[in-house]
């Protein structure tokens, strides 16, 4: 417990619990939604391009790497959801392309023009997270509370609208409402996240971000709200018990993160038997 | 009052034609029936009546209607299967059609929500979710969604697929209810003896073209060739 207090009073153990609170806010709202569309996987082939993006970065020696990370992440989002449909190449396929193609050419391009001695490193704490939760600056922590508010906001705002398209697309169409645009919303929205995300668990457990909690919060409800809600709070307990199991057990980050949401989706699972998902 | 007419117009997608010179009226209070073979172009119709598809050729023009009047009762989607959402929140959501870019619903949605959930016998279901109901319950929830959209013309797409024959009835009885109190029916059929018993009109597609009140298909060759199989589902 002195232990836990003396981590508390940190700079960087706050931070990285702002950081990381807020992040799996975002991450659990938009997951509702995309595991409900099919697009469970986005937030994997997203955070691949991602990675394939900040190897090129690295390549070519940007001082801020985001700034080709975002909007190439973008731009991918939002070709993935958009053409989800009526495409030749379907939804399921297209993300497993994308994906595994920007993994294979940030591990080539990564290795081919290595600019550092250990590549095989940089790589697994991309892939997997690594410790810059805890290194994180004042300016990345301010970015991250902007951005994150943003999605909030914005989210909220449009909540109704996210609703009735995620339902029913062509009636939500039909009634005049621009279904594209809260389409391309959602898709920069989760792009956003993905990349904020990557800080905190690394590109290959992204998912699990998006997916566990939406998924846990099914178990227990059954109104579209009282789900998203029970999703956002269920992400925070979890990201929460991670981020303190990790500092005090020396674990890596993302994949005790991970772990807690596997664990809480476990237990919501056997509590939505039990009650035979009587709840409202 | 004239609602919807469509002049000289042709369907089809990437410049192949599936209909071609179209040709007809819905005026207010009509219940037509669009019926045809599978793969006539009933859906595309239909799509394009709600622009979520555009017409390759001719117009279609509407009267005192504007294109968030139109209250659809699409066919269920395999996304809608295992949503978690409320019988509420469903038929709220017919009422963004005239929120214009305000992003809660206001008092006045929600009593009409409250309304139409009402007249169709969905009070007592309204915490319950949407996924346990059963087919029947399913089909009146996204009607009663279409009615929050619409005080004037319902356009239904195959509204009684896959219910069984007592459901069956109860749904048309209840269309047929909502026409008699002033709404356009609009609605694609496979059941033709059905459509002949509550259409004031009937629009035919395939490789013929019939449109006319009830009285006339009776009488065109069209309709004594499909009527005359004693009302079996034409194929």
């Amino acid at each position: 417990m002195d232990k836990l207090l003396m981590y508390l009073s940190r700079p960087f153990v706050q931070y990285a619990l702002i950081v990381g609170v807020l992040i799996a806010l975002c991450s659990s709202l938009l997951g509702v939604t995309l595991v409900l569309k099919r697009f469970s996987f986005i937030g994997d082939g997203l955070s691949h391009v991602a990675f394939g993006a900040m190897a090129i970065a690295a390549v070519l020696e940007l001082s801020d790497n985001m700034l080709l990370v975002m909007p190439v992440t973008v731009l991918c989002a939002v070709l993935l959801l958009k053409t989800g449909q009526h495409t030749q190449i379907k939804g399921d396929a297209a993300i497993a392309m994308i994906s595994v193609g920007a993994l294979a050419f940030g591990y080539l391009i990564m290795n081919v023009s290595s600019t550092s001695s250990n590549v095989s490193g940089d790589v697994c704490s991309t892939l997997f997270g690594s410790t810059s939760i805890l290194t994180l600056t004042d300016a990345e922590v301010v970015v991250c509370i902007l951005l994150s508010i943003v999605v909030v906001v914005i989210f909220v705002l449009f909540y109704n609208r996210i609703f009735a398209v995620t339902f029913d697309e062509d009636f939500a169409k039909a009634c005049g409402t621009r279904a594209g645009l809260y389409n391309m919303v959602v898709a920069v929205i989760t792009a956003v996240i993905i990349v904020l995300a990557m800080n905190l668990v690394g590109s290959l457990l992204i998912s699990a971000l998006v997916i566990f909690p939406a998924l846990s919060a099914m178990r227990l409800f059954k109104s579209f709200k009282a789900v998203t809600i029970s999703s956002a709070v269920l992400s925070v307990i979890s990201a929460l018990a991670g981020l303190i199991v990790s500092l005090l057990a020396g674990t890596p980050v993302g994949s005790t993160i991970v772990a807690m949401d596997a664990l809480v989706f476990f237990i919501c699972f056997v509590i939505g038997k039990c009650t035979g998902g009587k709840r409202a | 009052m004239e609602l919807i007419r469509a002049i000289n117009l042709s369907l089809g997608y990437d410049s192949h034609n599936i209909i071609e010179d179209l040709n007809f009226v819905v005026n207010e209070g009509d219940y037509l029936c669009i019926v045809g073979e599978n793969g006539a172009g009933k859906s595309t119709l239909m799509k394009t009546m709600l622009g979520l598809h555009p017409a390759s050729g001719g117009e279609i023009r509407f009267t005192g209607l504007s294109s968030n009047e139109i209250g659809y009762l699409p066919q269920q989607t395999l996304v809608q299967r295992d949503f978690p959402a409320s019988v509420y929140e469903i038929v709220l959501s017919g009422c963004q059609a005239h929120m214009g870019r305000r992003p809660f619903y206001g008092k006045n949605e929600k009593q009409q929500a409250l309304d139409n959930m009402e007249k169709l016998g969905l009070s007592e279901l309204a915490n319950r979710c949407y996924r346990e109901l059963s087919g029947g319950q399913q089909q009146r929830v996204l009607l009663a969604r279409a009615l929050c959209a619409t005080k004037k013309l319902l356009v239904l797409d195959e509204p009684v697929a896959g219910l069984d024959p007592k459901v069956t009835l109860e749904m048309y009885e209840l269309i047929g209810k909502l026409n008699k109190e002033g709404l356009t029916v609009i609605q694609i059929t496979h059941d033709i003896s059905a459509a002949f018993r509550y259409a004031s009109h009937i629009l035919h597609i395939g490789s013929r073209i019939f449109f006319g009140s009830r009285e006339e298909y009776t009488e065109s060759e069209e309709g004594r060739y499909f009527l005359g199989r004693g009302g079996e589902q034409n194929g």
